[in-house]
């Protein structure tokens, strides 16, 4: 009976943090970026520097008609919002925070989390086949090179501290992880961010929605909703981005006082990436498709796969 | 660029930059914007002075500028004179969904019937509204601000002097004293 509830409980935080942690980098993006631009951003909702402007905008787009294209393909139109937001949340529950604050530590959490990550990019391959619309089958397409693109050096750069820490479990990770670490996965830990970015489709990769060619590339036909789905899910994927970057890279809940505060320094240095991903948007401009594929095969698998032989060499002549 | 990737770094410095710097952005109905005191808002009109002589009216670039007049007579003065006539101002009306404030019926007005005043919030849900007529553009007149000082050792204004010599000529030489007083103490007079 304990253990049922232990399970509920851990599995409602999971999901409340799923629900407010988008919401927070996406209202810190809001501000961050209309700083960067030499604005204030929203001011008005909540009174107090525009707080709710982001719960205002869900009331809104709960508001909206749901449209769905005659031409569409009905079933998966619909159900491209899920399939790009629920492997988020399924991800995080496998991500640990602190020593035993995990939904459910896996042995083989890493493998898990990089399985279900790359599910998430196939809601908006959906959204864009089956909107019967041409802007979104191209956006869906380039969304489809994409992951062929990043999905390799991704992964590569995400089993650099796996073999580091010899184990797959995230907790074991972040248990065998040091400071010297930061410099001998450093690579690694960039490669990892670089390609992470490109999944999440976010700028400078965001060639799929290039407003500017594409309309919304494969969520033009969205709206309501659904739309606001596919929203929170790429806000989610930069929780799960930065999570996973704070876990394998810098040390999760290592630093000052970490018996009583890991948790804290686990969200801080999540933090510290999800506002790096924001900066980088604002930032830097668009990589033309060319200079995306460039990118990622001429650059990130070599580096990806250098970092994994100065990976292997260390840990072997550390652990013997 | 000379080496790669300098652009990049560049784009971060410059978007810190702006974060770590106050934004200048003004929360303009909360606050009201500091204006210069003789902006260019709404043009008031002075209807006393207006004559209907028409010149603002012909020299507006956007036609915005509506006149209706009428002539009346006035009985002669003195025995057996002429009858005078005198324009009398039916309409006036300025069309500022048209007018580009381009400041040229108030440079142009004769007899200082037009000015500028600084109020700027008379938008309007109805385009037809932006018509202001006569008796609203004499309402702005209470809003222009009083006409800037003379410099420091300006010659005098020429109503002040013209004045001062009908006095002069008018008065016994007895009171030069009391003209010369006055002629320090005049220079607020024609702020009318």
């Amino acid at each position: 009976m304990a253990e049922w509830l232990e399970v509920t409980l851990r599995l409602l935080v999971v999901v409340a943090a799923f629900l407010v942690l988008p919401l927070l980098v996406g209202q810190t993006e809001h501000k961050a970026m209309a700083h960067m631009q030499s604005r204030v951003g929203p001011m008005y909702a909540g009174a107090f520097h525009g707080w709710a402007q982001l719960i205002a905008d869900g009331v809104k787009f709960a508001q909206k008609e749901d449209v769905v294209p005659d031409a569409a393909d009905r079933t998966v139109y619909k159900l491209a919002p899920a399939v790009a937001l629920l492997p988020y949340l399924v991800a995080m529950v496998a991500i640990p925070i602190g020593p035993g604050l995990v939904g459910q530590d896996l042995d083989l959490g890493l493998f898990f989390v990089l399985a279900v990550m790359s599910v998430g990019v196939l809601g908006s391959l959906m959204g864009g086949w089956a909107s019967a619309n041409k802007f979104s089958l191209i956006g869906g397409l380039r969304v489809a090179a994409q992951l062929m693109g990043y999905e390799l050096p991704f992964v590569l750069a995400a089993v650099s501290p796996a073999m580091a820490a010899a184990t797959l479990s995230l907790t074991g990770i972040v248990q065998a992880w040091e400071p010297w670490w930061l410099l001998w996965q450093l690579p690694g830990m960039v490669v990892f961010f670089v390609a992470g970015l490109a999944e999440l489709q976010r700028p400078p990769f965001d060639m799929p929605v290039a407003d500017s060619e594409l309309v919304f590339g494969p969520f033009t036909e969205y709206s309501g909703l659904r739309f606001a789905l596919f929203l929170l899910s790429e806000y989610a994927g930069i929780v799960v981005l930065a999570l996973l970057t704070a876990v394998l890279f810098l040390g999760g809940w290592h630093g000052p006082f970490s018996d009583q505060l890991g948790w804290l320094w686990t969200l801080l240095k999540t933090g510290v990436v999800a506002f790096c991903v924001i900066w980088a948007r604002v930032a830097l401009p668009r990589m033309r498709e060319d200079q995306l594929q460039k990118l990622a095969w001429k650059g990130l698998v070599p580096l990806a796969l250098a970092q994994l032989a100065i990976t292997s060499v260390g840990a072997v002549m550390t652990n013997q | 660029m000379s080496t790669w990737g300098r652009g990049l770094l560049q784009g971060l410095r410059v978007t810190w930059q702006n974060m770590t710097r106050r934004s200048s952005t003004a929360q303009y109905p909360d606050a009201l914007p500091d204006l210069p005191p003789r902006s260019r808002g709404v043009i008031a009109l002075f209807e006393e002075n207006c004559t209907v002589c028409m010149l603002c009216a012909r020299e507006c670039p956007c036609w915005c500028i509506y006149i209706d007049s009428h002539k009346e007579t006035v009985p002669p003065v003195e025995e057996g004179g002429r009858e005078r006539s005198r324009n009398v101002l039916d309409r006036f009306a300025i069309d500022f969904s048209l007018c580009m404030y381009c400041s040229i019926c108030i440079d142009v007005c004769p007899f200082d019937a037009l000015f500028w005043t600084p109020e700027f919030e008379y938008a309007e849900v109805d385009i037809r509204n932006l018509t202001h007529e006569r008796d609203r553009l004499r309402d702005w007149m209470w809003t222009v601000p009083p006409p800037p000082g003379l410099d420091p050792h300006a010659a005098e204004p020429k109503e002040v002097t013209a004045a001062q010599r009908a006095a002069d000529k008018s008065a016994p030489p007895a009171s030069t004293s009391t003209g010369s007083t006055d002629s320090g103490d005049q220079p607020q007079g024609p702020n009318e």
